[in-house]
């Protein structure tokens, strides 16, 4: 049965002056069972009033807000009934000729999209699943992983921290830390014992040493965890993830170049660390006390043939390091060769104290020719400040080697898409985003320290907190039966209708977030707490059997079949545009502001991210006989926009498929195009529009426009 | 869970995620700004590094957050007047500035159309002018006009007054003191850059192709003083030379004895935008080193491999204007030769300083606020703290909010 709606159509803004509104209500009042109101000024605190009102009274099911664009009001337009917004404002009246009929039927279109939208959607109803945890697992116990579960503990929750040895990880080599507090010249003693001891007095902190992880499933509020130590196995329910496995030295077996392993007196800066830490430093040969020691910066960084990254915490130590043998042995003088001292921020107060050193000697120069022979070790340097090419004599040499993260794969997800996290550059398994440092493509699974990026002790133990917010967030929105980021808050959720299911599996590959596992038939099984509310898994089926109550196959196809289509001979095309909400449709409302005008020929739906387009609306829309179809969404590639990680590129791909519709139809290939624009790129949407519906009239019409 | 109530003091985008991360969580947060909009100075930056992406794709993510978030509040044009109470129980005066353009406005655009009063615009730091009633920009959050007070012609004028249909404009509007009980404060509160005049021998306001990197971020910017054009500010033309000097009082005691981070790599972002743009020029960054940070590596490279920029390693200490033309000095520190580079425009990398100098809060030497000192439930995060650049300012940002909902 349908629903009955209140429709407020808004004259503001230049609404009125721009649209016939008399014909604009014939539309709303079309049947009459709904309500039908026009309002000069319905942002008005008394005019949102009135809604309300109306909703109690007249008992509405639905509200359709046509006035400006749904990225403004939004609070104010906010009903505890269905709202649809039909933009009126940035779409039509600013950015078409006032009082023009092309402008009337974009309008009165606009409006019975939205109109039979409401048709087919409805509230949605929250997953929420039945017995959430509230409890959080943190792998990994180094300084990352106890500051997390430290730091949980404080804010009221409970943590299972796994660690594969005992805790304390790298830390427990060091013998000082590099400064945190003013002046920040000077080193600290090592936190970590503190650390170690606040974990363990901690009653929320559940620790596990000597264990792994045998196994994770189920999703965000029900993750089932096994954890496994020798042979023992312990199950736990967990809320979300905190993945704090750190980092791996690089291996120095593979810089025979600067002479690792040849010679005993060559050794790593870790190696240096727990000499450090034991006792004085001295020469492994010997056991003496080395004369000249040389650090070398970036051994096997920023280096193709190695690693081509910086690790951010190399120099600090060698600085570090430098100053211990100076501390230790007066005599002892210190070269360091680097590429570029990097101690950002307040670190340079360090580097300031260690260069008033003078028995520490710093050059920037590339390291030649190592020569091995007798005790001394002979080092070319090139390409120095103390001159072209300079020869160093040294009897250790310390190799300031960077980290590798370690592999995520250490989770062991019971995922479809496999084991851990989808790594990115360098294998770090870092958020794509630099607005969002802890975006996962696992929902609920968020890395902190430096397996997700390399980073020093104090930077890891921020990173901890950061990671541990969003685990928290996490447990708590799903609670709620919300999406977290960037849908944040959103209620729906995918619901497939199995009886129709062909077990494709497009799905399951095509989720950028390893929502749907599968049966051993092949068929999906959706975990909706891991769903971000893209509608990606929606755009894939071909058998359009997946649905959100909100946004749907049959919702969008009825928008479609709503507008009306001149036939041919009034030479009046009609093209449509899905549009990405998350870009590129502020973009058009930002070019209704700047009142930047274009084509009315354009039938505007937007989508929640390219991705989620199904083919169908496509055969649809030729066949009612629109003829051409736009599809604008974010950027992809490697440096991609798209705010669900691949929704543009699979449009991209998805095109082949339709190119075969159009074949199949007898239609040109120009009848679909797809344009990739940035947020601010607005002045180029006219151009985008116009070039278009140029290009398409230039084709002719669809000759399945009167059929 | 017990909802807690925290203030977050200052809307940029550090600001703006601790708000809004703590409010997804469930808690309530309030978001204190000074200036009519939120978004702070990254509003103003044209593309971020390595991915040289708009800013404004995240904050408008961020917009949406808000938009469908009843826990977080916004005030603009708002400041802390005063605090006093402790941790779960702080009570805060909030003074809200006389809103001359009040919540109904709906952004159609009038008022600015009939003011007649032009200001300069201090979203492009003064290098051009609007008028008193004006959108800071066109992603301004919340989306409306607003008003010059200094600017104002008030009662002389009034020709807002006749033309806004929504009753938004009331130019006898007076402040309000809001009072306010919270369990947490954060100071939000960033950065300014390092006033470049300051060092005299760069001569910065002496000649006008002297510019900062953050002006230099308004020309690149489409939405900027000159639609995206990089040019001399003396002549309109396009430069066939440029200079970036990096550490522009930076690592430096007579100025900021720090580094600030993010200057080689937003110079490293300039080089390559005015690279793409100009074609033909001429690009020189003398720089003490590149701090580019870990895996941005391949930016620099990137940079390295770009035809028309060079990098040298040399503090470039001086610019002398010779007949109006300008001549950098700097010492190639490789090779120990003091060269002299004529150019036509040149960006001074200037550094990160933290906006609440003058606050009575514990402090580091160079003005930073020091989390281990600030009375307990109150805490800053980002370039309140120390200088960072976005990404690392986010990760802060959202590391902060656990401690601000802790018990």
């Amino acid at each position: 049965m349908e629903k009955k709606l209140g429709i407020y159509i808004c004259s503001g803004c230049e609404i009125g002056k721009s649209i016939d509104m008399a014909a604009l209500e014939k539309v709303g009042s079309v049947s009459g069972e709904h309500l039908c109101r026009t309002h000069a000024k319905l942002c008005l605190a008394e005019s949102v009033q009135n809604i309300q009102e109306d909703i109690k009274k007249e008992h509405l099911e639905g509200v359709i807000v046509a006035a400006c664009s749904p990225r403004f009001f939004t609070k104010e337009f906010s009903f505890n009934q269905l709202t649809e917004r039909v933009n009126l404002r940035e779409l039509v009246a600013w950015s078409h000729e006032a009082k023009d009929a092309d402008t009337n039927m974009l309008a009165e279109d606009s409006l019975r999209m939205g109109l039979a939208k409401m048709k087919s959607i409805l509230s949605p109803t929250p997953f929420i699943p039945d017995q959430s945890s509230s409890e959080i697992l943190v792998i990994g116990g180094g300084i990352s992983g106890i500051t997390a579960s430290i730091e949980a503990a404080k804010a009221g929750y409970k943590t299972i921290l796994v660690e594969k040895n005992k805790l304390g990880g790298w830390s427990n080599h060091l013998h000082k830390q590099l400064p945190m507090h003013p002046p920040f010249d000077y080193l600290e003693k090592p936190l970590i014992s503190q650390k170690i001891h606040d974990v363990k007095t901690q009653e929320k902190v559940e620790i596990h040493e000597n264990s792994s992880i045998k196994e994770i499933s189920g999703q965000p509020g029900e993750f089932r965890v096994v954890i496994k130590q020798e042979e023992k196995e312990t199950k736990r329910k967990v809320a979300s993830v905190v993945l704090a496995t750190g980092w791996n030295p690089y291996d120095a077996e593979k810089l025979t170049e600067f002479g690792y392993g040849q010679n005993p007196n060559i050794i790593t800066n870790l190696d240096f660390e727990k000499m450090a830490k034991a006792g004085p430093v001295l020469k492994p040969s010997d056991g003496e006390v080395p004369k000249q020691v040389l650090f070398i910066q970036c051994a096997g960084s920023r280096d193709k043939n190695h690693l081509p990254y910086c690790s951010n915490y190399c120099c600090g130590t060698s600085l570090k390091q430098a100053l211990y043998i100076r501390e230790s042995s007066k005599e002892t003088s210190v070269f360091i060769v680097y590429k570029d001292i990097r101690t950002a921020g307040k670190l340079e107060a360090f580097y300031e104290k260690v260069q008033h050193d003078d028995q520490v000697f710093m050059t920037k120069g590339e390291i030649g020719q190592l020569n091995l022979q007798g005790d001394r070790i002979l080092v070319d340097v090139h390409q120095t400040l103390l001159g072209d090419n300079i020869q160093l004599e040294v009897d250790l040499i310390v190799l300031a080697i960077g980290m590798t993260p370690q592999n995520t794969e250490d989770l062991n997800l019971k995922y479809r898409l496999g084991k851990g996290l989808p790594e990115l550059k360098y294998e770090f398994a870092d958020s794509h985003f630099i607005c969002f440092p802890y975006e996962s493509r696992r929902t609920g699974i968020y890395a902190a320290g430096s397996v997700r990026s390399p980073m020093d002790i104090s930077s890891s133990m921020e990173d901890a907190c950061g990671a541990m917010l969003k685990a928290i967030q996490c447990a708590e929105a799903t609670k709620r039966g919300e999406a977290v980021h960037p849908r944040s808050g959103d209620l729906s959720h995918p619901e497939i209708y199995f009886s129709r299911c062909t077990d494709c599996k497009r799905c399951t590959e095509e989720c950028p977030f390893g929502t749907y596992d599968e049966n051993e038939k092949g068929t999906p099984i959706p975990n909706p707490s891991r769903c971000r509310r893209c509608g990606i898994c929606m755009g894939a089926c071909p058998e359009r059997v997946i649905s959100f109550e909100d946004f749907n196959v049959n919702a969008i196809s009825e928008m479609i079949k709503a507008v009306e289509i001149p036939d041919e001979f009034e030479e009046k095309p009609r093209i449509l545009a899905f549009v990405c909400e998350n870009d590129a449709y502020p973009a058009f409302d930002m070019a209704g502001q700047k009142r930047l005008k274009y084509s009315p020929h354009v039938r505007i739906i937007p989508v929640r991210c390219l991705g989620s387009v199904n083919n169908i609306w496509i055969s649809d829309a030729l066949s009612k006989g629109f003829d051409g179809i736009l599809q604008i969404g974010c950027k992809p590639g490697d440096d991609y926009q798209c705010h669900f990680i691949n929704g543009s590129d699979l449009t991209e791909k998805r095109g082949e498929n339709i190119q075969e519709v159009l074949e199949k139809m007898m239609l040109e290939n120009e009848r679909i195009k797809t344009v990739f624009v940035e947020i601010n790129e607005y002045d180029k949407i006219p151009r985008i529009i116009d070039d278009y519906v140029e290009e398409i009239e230039l084709i002719g019409p669809n000759p399945f426009k009167d059929m | 869970m017990q909802q807690k109530h925290v203030l977050v003091i200052g809307g940029g985008i550090s600001g703006m995620t601790t708000a809004i991360e703590i409010a997804e969580v469930g808690h309530e947060a309030l978001l204190v700004e000074s200036k009519p909009y939120i978004g702070g100075k990254v509003v103003q930056f044209s593309q971020y590094f390595p991915k040289l992406c708009p800013p404004q794709c995240g904050l408008e993510i961020n917009f949406n957050r808000i938009r469908n978030n009843s826990r977080v509040k916004i005030l603009t044009s708002a400041r802390v007047n005063s605090m006093e109470g402790s941790k779960g129980n702080f009570k805060v005066q909030i003074m809200k500035k006389a809103e001359l353009i009040n919540s109904k406005c709906t952004a159609c655009g009038k008022c600015a159309d009939v003011c007649p009063v032009e200001r300069d615009n201090t979203f492009n730091y003064g290098l051009d002018k609007n008028k008193a009633a004006y959108l800071p920009h066109e992603m301004s959050f919340p989306f409306s006009y607003t008003i010059d007070e200094s600017a104002c012609l008030r009662n002389e004028c009034k020709k807002c007054l006749d033309v806004c249909e929504y009753d938004a404009i009331n130019l006898d509007a007076r402040e309000e003191l809001i009072e306010k009980t919270f369990h947490s404060i954060v100071y939000s509160t960033g950065w300014e850059p390092y006033d470049a005049g300051e060092i005299a021998l760069l001569n910065y306001g002496n000649h006008p192709d002297i510019i900062t990197n953050v002006e230099f971020e308004r020309y690149a910017a489409a939405n900027g003083p000159t639609a995206g054009h990089i040019i001399k500010p003396s002549d309109q033309s396009a430069p066939k030379t440029i200079v970036f000097i990096q550490c522009a009082g930076s690592r430096d005691e007579k100025h900021l004895s720090y580094c600030s981070s993010v200057c080689c790599s937003a110079s490293l972002k300039h080089a390559l935008i005015a690279s793409e743009k100009l074609k033909q020029v001429k690009i020189l960054i003398f720089y003490i080193d590149l701090r580019v940070s870990g895996r941005n590596e391949d930016f620099l490279k990137q940079v390295e491999e770009d035809e028309n920029v060079e990098l040298i390693k040399g503090k470039a200490g001086k610019i002398n204007i010779n007949n109006n033309k300008l001549f950098v000095e700097a010492e190639d520190i490789l090779s120990g030769i003091k060269t002299k580079t004529e150019s036509d425009l040149v960006v001074l990398a200037t550094g990160i300083q933290p906006s609440l100098l003058n606050s009575k809060l514990p402090k580091d030497d160079y003005g930073f606020l020091l989390n281990d000192k600030l009375p307990e439930g109150i805490f800053a995060s980002a370039c309140a703290s120390k200088p960072l650049d976005v990404s690392a300012s986010l990760k802060d940002a959202t590391a902060i909010s656990l401690k601000a909902i802790q018990n």
